[in-house]
């Protein structure tokens, strides 16, 4: 009834709305892709879109290889990566996190990733069959408001965060695909018991966001006295705010605590993609010195490079300096867990 | 939802034929079950999932916290929106407020600012505006139009006879409104009420924002973290059996009362009620209605403009080539999404219209049940099911066109069917009397006398279509972003400059199509119900 009230009055203009939608149709139909030849990657992102940008766009200007890119969140990338199977469309996956490459590594889905390409990072950086390449990391720490808390009454460990003292005081984006890895170190190193009640310890003491950004921007407002983030969340909040406006700082876990983990971005080829010789290409391309180089030195992404001699952002905590759990990215899983035992804890 | 089958009847009268041509019944069959489709896939997900999974998973605290947001967030919606667009189109139809004209145009133009613009607005004003307060005051504000417009038109048809017998019986001026007005408008209040609630259900982009957990913006939060199975279905499920148990609730509330006028002639127009003292305070009133749902969200994103956007807080950076490329895909999604969903709706439409039976008024009825469906459900039973079966439609511009099509197929029917009922089936009759074949009169008769009613109808979802936001997210051919995704990108992890520029240019595109009906509805207001 609304609508036909509307439609009752009607114009000349509505005809001419009808054709100029006809016509228009079968115009944007006549252009077709782009012209064939020339190679595209596609490429499957959940990296932080500007740093993609800038990474695809370098990459086509040294290679003449343009990349379509597909973003997303990177548990959704993966799982539509697994359903699409033997006819997926991509050719290159490039995470924020290690456990989604993981499950693909599991499934058979990803390329043998080229020797050379390994050799420019670390190997306990990268898949330890050889089909995935870790590209940049990143620390896991807790934002606090400075002026809610000192850092010395913050909790010597992560696990702390559950007890009831910490009730109303802790920000957490369990959604966020930031949030997992943590999930799987907690069970790796304590247990799935420990994992599943430090998990409903959160629940209660908790508020919740979508992703990390709303845990750092509530910190820094003081609408939450802490928050568990990876720490180039308030990095980049920081070069926005500026150094000394900022409220929050970010504490970093010592000793070895499940709190300092370190989350792997890496990249991967998919078995199916029909451009593996430009996928090889892109992989090392983003392991590169000059690609590693070129993201440090820019203040936009804020992650630790992985490839030997580049320096680090000099906004950043060396990571010689950081004191990460032991555990391998074989431990910390391939998200299932995880996603498991924030259903069983009630948090989704 | 009914509400559009008796406009019709108003509108047209029945002008039925014997029997439908079978290549007509087969068309609309098909847009029948193209829409089923997504809740039938839904269905058979959520069985594969055992009954004491099933159970284990239901009754658990998180699934009542939801239940409990969403019925109270559809609840307390209803009631603003109904006071707010009940009231001001009393207001604007029945008193002599100034400016009334003006007022019925404003009044329904918060209908071009999409949910997650607003919301976005309201959040980046404050951080307090969240959880259920933020969301009642983003819905009541971005869906009471849909309250108003039908209830004003209603106003605008009532007998003004009726009320001044009650008055000249001994009424007051309430027990005339609540005894003689207010049943009158039932079937208009009720149906505005409906389509707020049904929305209210399934949105997503606006309560994601706000930090405000309803079923649907779960469903979107669990398919974020992988998972996408049976669970997921099941809890699909129970949302799309809210939205069913509501339009069976507003069905069976309505009754089947009869609000027709009787007697022949011109409907007289009744004199405008004195305000008298409240003239003024009430002009303020809606002034300030208008402040906040038209001027919050342009003010806040013109604010927003003018922000620097700082490149490592911002996913997308707002440059020239994007906000082209953009624009583009919004207006070319636009253009299929409303092509094609204006070809399903049309033998499904016609049916209905021409052949009214008990038969083509469910199959109509099963066009609407996507209505209740969010796009986040409807995108993923698509993808999943052209993953296996149809590859080479997946990720594809058609699919993408069919799931827009689902969405919106209500909006399309609604003006086919306005625009058919008012062709005189007399005319068809006699074009075929004099040889004409079921094309010929299509294409010679038919279509040229219904074009300006698809027309508008095609640009009305074309308008809901540029906007959408969760199926383009999902659906979308990779590389093929929009106006709605790159704000999204960039709102939802805080980067308000960043998205500015975006927003802005949905509000244009937004107001610039939805201008063309506005207009045309505030002069249908004053020259009197056609």
């Amino acid at each position: 009834m609304l609508f036909s009230r509307i439609h009752a009055s009607t114009s000349r203009a509505g005809r001419d709305l009808l054709a100029v939608a006809v016509i228009a149709s079968a115009a944007f139909a006549a252009v077709g892709p782009a012209s064939a030849g020339a190679v595209t990657l596609t490429l499957y992102s959940a990296q932080h879109e500007q740093t993609v940008d800038l990474l695809t766009k370098a990459f086509a200007k040294a290679t003449g290889i343009d990349v379509k890119i597909r973003s997303g969140e990177a548990p959704e990338l993966a799982s539509e990566l697994v359903k699409e199977g033997a006819s997926s469309p991509a050719d290159v996956f490039f995470t924020e996190n290690s456990p989604e490459l993981e499950l693909l590594s599991e499934k058979g889905l990803l390329a043998k990733v080229a020797p050379a390409t390994l050799a420019s990072v670390p190997a306990a950086d990268s898949s330890a069959n050889g089909d995935w390449v870790g590209v940049f990391a990143r620390e896991n720490v807790l934002a606090f408001n400075k002026d809610l808390i000192k850092e010395q009454e913050l909790p010597a460990s992560l696990l702390d965060l559950a007890k009831p003292e910490w009730k109303g005081k802790v920000a957490i984006a369990p959604t966020d695909a930031d949030f997992l890895p943590l999930i799987g170190a907690v069970v790796a190193l304590k247990g799935r018991a420990a994992a599943l009640d430090w998990l409903k310890g959160l629940k209660a003491n908790a508020a919740v966001f979508d992703d990390d950004e709303g845990v750092v921007a509530a910190v820094e407002r003081g609408a939450a006295t802490t928050g568990i983030i990876n720490n180039y969340y308030w990095a980049r909040l920081r070069v926005e705010i500026g150094a000394d406006k900022m409220k929050s700082a970010i504490h970093h876990f010592a000793g070895g605590d499940v709190g300092g983990l370190i989350n792997v971005s890496g990249a991967a080829a998919l078995r199916a993609s029909r451009h593996q010789d430009a996928a090889q290409k892109f992989l090392a391309f983003l392991v590169s010195k000059p690609t590693q180089e070129m993201v440090s030195g820019l203040d936009v992404s804020f992650e630790y490079p992985l490839a030997a001699g580049v320096a680090a952002n000099p906004a950043l905590k060396p990571m010689s300096e950081l004191s990460p759990p032991k555990i391998t990215l074989k431990q910390i899983g391939d998200d299932h867990g995880a996603a498991q035992l924030l259903r069983e804890a009630g948090l989704i | 939802m009914s509400l559009s089958a008796s406009a019709a009847e108003a509108i047209g009268g029945r002008g039925g034929f014997a029997r439908p041509p079978a290549a007509l019944v087969a068309a609309a069959l098909a847009g029948a079950a193209l829409v089923l489709l997504p809740i039938l896939v839904i269905v058979v997900q959520a069985t594969e999932i055992d009954a004491r999974a099933a159970a284990a998973l239901l009754f658990r605290p998180l699934v009542g916290t939801l239940l409990l947001n969403t019925i109270s967030l559809v609840v307390a919606a209803s009631c603003t929106t109904a006071l707010i667009g009940a009231g001001t189109a009393w207001l604007i139809e029945r008193t002599d407020l100034p400016g009334r004209r003006v007022w019925s145009v404003l009044m329904a133009a918060p209908l071009a600012v999409p949910p997650f613009i607003s919301s976005y607005a309201w959040v980046s004003i404050s951080n307090r505006l969240q959880d259920f307060t933020g969301a009642l005051v983003v819905v009541t504000f971005a869906y009471y139009p849909l309250v108003y417009l039908p209830v004003a038109a209603a106003l605008r048809g009532l007998d003004p006879s009726l009320e001044e017998t009650a008055r000249a019986l001994g009424e007051g001026v309430w027990g005339c409104f609540r005894r003689v007005v207010l049943p009158q408008l039932r079937p208009a209040l009720l149906g505005g009420v409906l389509l707020v609630a049904l929305d209210v259900l399934t949105e997503f982009g606006a309560f994601a924002l706000l930090r405000f957990r309803t079923f649907t913006t779960e469903l979107y939060a669990e398919y974020r973290i992988g998972l996408d199975g049976p669970e997921t279905s099941l809890l699909a499920l129970v949302l799309i059996g809210l939205c069913l148990a509501l339009v069976i609730a507003e069905l069976r509330v309505r009754g089947r009362a009869h609000y027709a006028r009787v007697g022949a002639g011109t409907r007289r127009a009744g004199a405008p009620m004195r305000l008298q003292r409240m003239r003024w305070p009430l002009f303020f009133g809606l002034s300030a209605l208008v402040v906040a749902t038209l001027g919050v969200p342009i003010g806040m994103v013109v604010f927003w403009l003018l922000q620097h956007a700082h490149a490592a807080t911002s996913p997308v950076a707002p440059s020239v080539p994007a906000l082209l490329g953009a624009t583009l895909n919004s207006l070319r999604f636009g253009v299929m999404g409303a092509a094609t969903a204006l070809a399903i709706a049309t033998p499904i439409g016609y049916l209905a219209v021409r052949y009214p039976s008990r038969w083509t008024a469910l199959i109509e009825r099963a066009a609407y049940l996507t209505q209740g469906t969010p796009g986040v459900v409807v995108a993923l039973a698509l993808s999943a099911l052209t993953i296996q079966l149809a590859p080479a439609l997946y990720q594809s511009l058609a699919l993408l066109a069919v799931a827009y099509a689902v969405l919106f197929l209500p909006l399309a029917i609604v003006s086919v069917r306005a625009s058919l009922a008012q062709i005189p089936a007399a005319l068809e009759e006699a074009a075929r009397a004099l040889g004409g074949n079921g094309v010929s009169v299509a294409v010679r008769v038919v279509l040229p006398l219904a074009a300006n009613g698809l027309g508008a109808g095609a640009a009305m979802v074309f308008v809901f279509v540029s906007t959408e936001l969760t199926a383009t997210l999902l659906l979308s051919p990779t590389g093929a972003r929009t106006l709605a995704t790159e704000v999204w990108a960039n709102t939802s992890s805080l980067a308000f400059a960043a998205a500015a520029p975006f927003a802005a240019l949905i509000l244009c595109l937004s107001f610039l199509f939805t201008w063309a009906f506005a207009n045309r509805l505030a002069k249908a207001a004053y020259d009197g119900w056609a």
